[in-house]
């Protein structure tokens, strides 16, 4: 910890190593967003209801509004700025497109990081996408069509 | 919102974290699920976090008939250990019935038994609740009483503990070991927890700087061809529950030798069903000792206003885990 109470952490975010300085209070969510301009990251509720804040953290979901920055040092984090580019969609993004997934988008990060996470441990069915998914919320009611989505990533 | 600031401390081990922890101000940072939310409504205000979340406390052992699960363990490393899974399936359904995939990713065993109440008088600021600021009253007794707790409470605080693994924990007869700047003691989980009684806003029994190392259950292996657990909740997934039952049984020549009850969600800490389970002993596993075991594990229940549906729901949720767990055809 530098004098004036911040602390310095080496993360890997999107696949670049990277030195940032953060307040000792700062969450995960607020550096992401606040310090490194990362605003794919979005801030619903920021008490780890809504899931919009979904991140990867070596490659498991976890919601960065309930992460001490500091904390997270020395971790591999992925936010949806790491995830395909418009030219090369993720798969789950191409199937959000498909199927409608979303209507303001504002949780669709959280969704994808989330539905990503989701697919590695392969659901076995829908209800099993439907129980995996309840930690991100959608107020436009995209449900239906963001459980398709990722059912036909996962060949359901 | 959020509460005031604090420093950051990550000891490099845990004779560092004791001593660190143990300071005026302190409190331990593991998952932080549970402790940011809490900072962020303004309900805790400590100067210094001490980060033992990287301490060598995250094992999941099973040798000798034990399982011991270190304090730092997340909850997603326990429910989906093939071991724990295959041998402790009731940790295992407690877990995967708890929080969301984010959430079971970042919370720590330690922190789950450690949450405070989801009592929303509790949890927002200006409700007058004596656990959060003592003497401004229990808000909740007062008013709204659905979630309130049937057993234990007091004239002074009514809520209830939210935690699945404490409820599975406790009918599978856990021990906690607990480190502290005196050294290490061994107790019963329930004892990690106190009643309110006119103290309520002392939750547990550890002193200042104790932590939670971590939890051992043994003898369990009898229990796990019946065991389950039953969490009637208002929504399907990432829901606290109104009353939820764990359960287990151990059968010999069609008679119960062993059996396990305990309960959530109706009292200040995961309640244990003792009368109930000491009258299924010898007893075949049919309709009518359940009926009896059940009616039990109500006795005592002190309803209030709005809570007093909890009665009936424990009582039918403590029958169905038990036709679960006991069904022999």
């Amino acid at each position: 910890m530098s004098d004036d109470g911040r602390i310095a952490l080496s993360l890997t975010l999107n696949g670049r190593a990277l030195d940032v300085e953060t307040p000792a209070c700062a969450t995960l969510l607020d550096l992401l967003r606040d310090r490194l301009g990362l605003t794919g990251v979005k801030k619903g509720c920021d008490m780890g209801a809504c899931g919009a804040c979904t991140v990867l953290m070596g490659g498991r979901r976890i919601k960065s509004c309930l992460a001490l920055a500091a904390a997270c040092d020395g971790g591999a984090i992925t936010t949806i700025e790491g995830i395909g580019t418009l030219d090369d969609l993720h798969p789950l993004q191409a199937a959000f497109i498909r199927h409608d997934a979303l209507q303001c988008g504002y949780c669709t990060p959280g969704q994808i990081l989330s539905g990503i996470a989701l697919l590695a441990e392969t659901p076995k069915d829908l209800a099993a996408i439907r129980e995996g998914m309840s930690g991100n919320l959608c107020r436009c009611g995209a449900y239906p069509n963001i459980v398709a989505a990722i059912a036909e990533v996962a060949g359901l | 919102m959020s509460g005031p600031a604090f420093s950051y401390a990550r000891p490099a081990d845990v004779a560092g974290a004791l001593a660190q922890g143990a300071r005026p101000g302190a409190a331990f940072l593991a998952g932080g699920t549970d402790l940011i939310q809490l900072w962020k409504a303004g309900l805790a205000a400590h100067a210094e976090l001490v980060d033992i979340s990287r301490l060598p406390l995250a094992g999941i052992d099973l040798a000798d008939g034990e399982l011991a699960i270190g304090a730092l363990a997340r909850l997603s490393d326990v429910a989906l250990h093939p071991r724990v899974m295959a041998e402790h399936p009731l940790i295992a359904q407690a877990i995967a019935a708890t929080a969301s995939g984010q959430v079971r990713n970042m919370a720590t065993v330690g922190g789950n038994l450690l949450q405070r109440t989801r009592c929303a008088y509790f949890r927002t600021q200006g409700m007058a609740c004596n656990k959060r600021e003592p003497g401004s009253g229990c808000g909740a007794a007062a008013g709204e009483t659905r979630q309130a707790a049937l057993f234990g409470a007091s004239a002074a605080c009514v809520a209830t503990h939210a935690s699945d693994l404490a409820v599975a924990l406790t009918a599978l007869r856990a021990e906690l070991t607990i480190l502290g700047p005196d050294g290490e003691r061994r107790i019963a989980l329930p004892d990690l927890y106190r009643l309110p009684g006119q103290t309520p806003q002392i939750d547990t029994t550890l002193a200042p700087g104790e932590l939670i190392a971590a939890v051992q259950v043994r003898r369990a292996a009898g229990l796990a061809a019946r065991s389950t657990y039953l969490k009637v909740r208002d929504r399907a997934s990432f829901e606290f529950a109104v009353v939820s039952v764990a359960a287990a049984l151990r059968l010999e020549d069609g008679a119960v030798v062993e059996a396990r009850l305990a309960a959530g969600g109706v009292a200040p800490l995961p309640w244990r069903l003792a009368g109930a389970e000491a009258a299924l002993i010898g007893r075949a596993p049919d309709a009518r000792a359940f009926a009896e075991a059940a009616g039990l594990a109500v006795e005592g229940a002190q309803p209030l206003a709005d809570n007093g549906f909890k009665v009936e729901l424990l009582r039918r949720a403590v029958i169905r885990a038990l036709e679960t767990v006991g069904a022999t055809a």
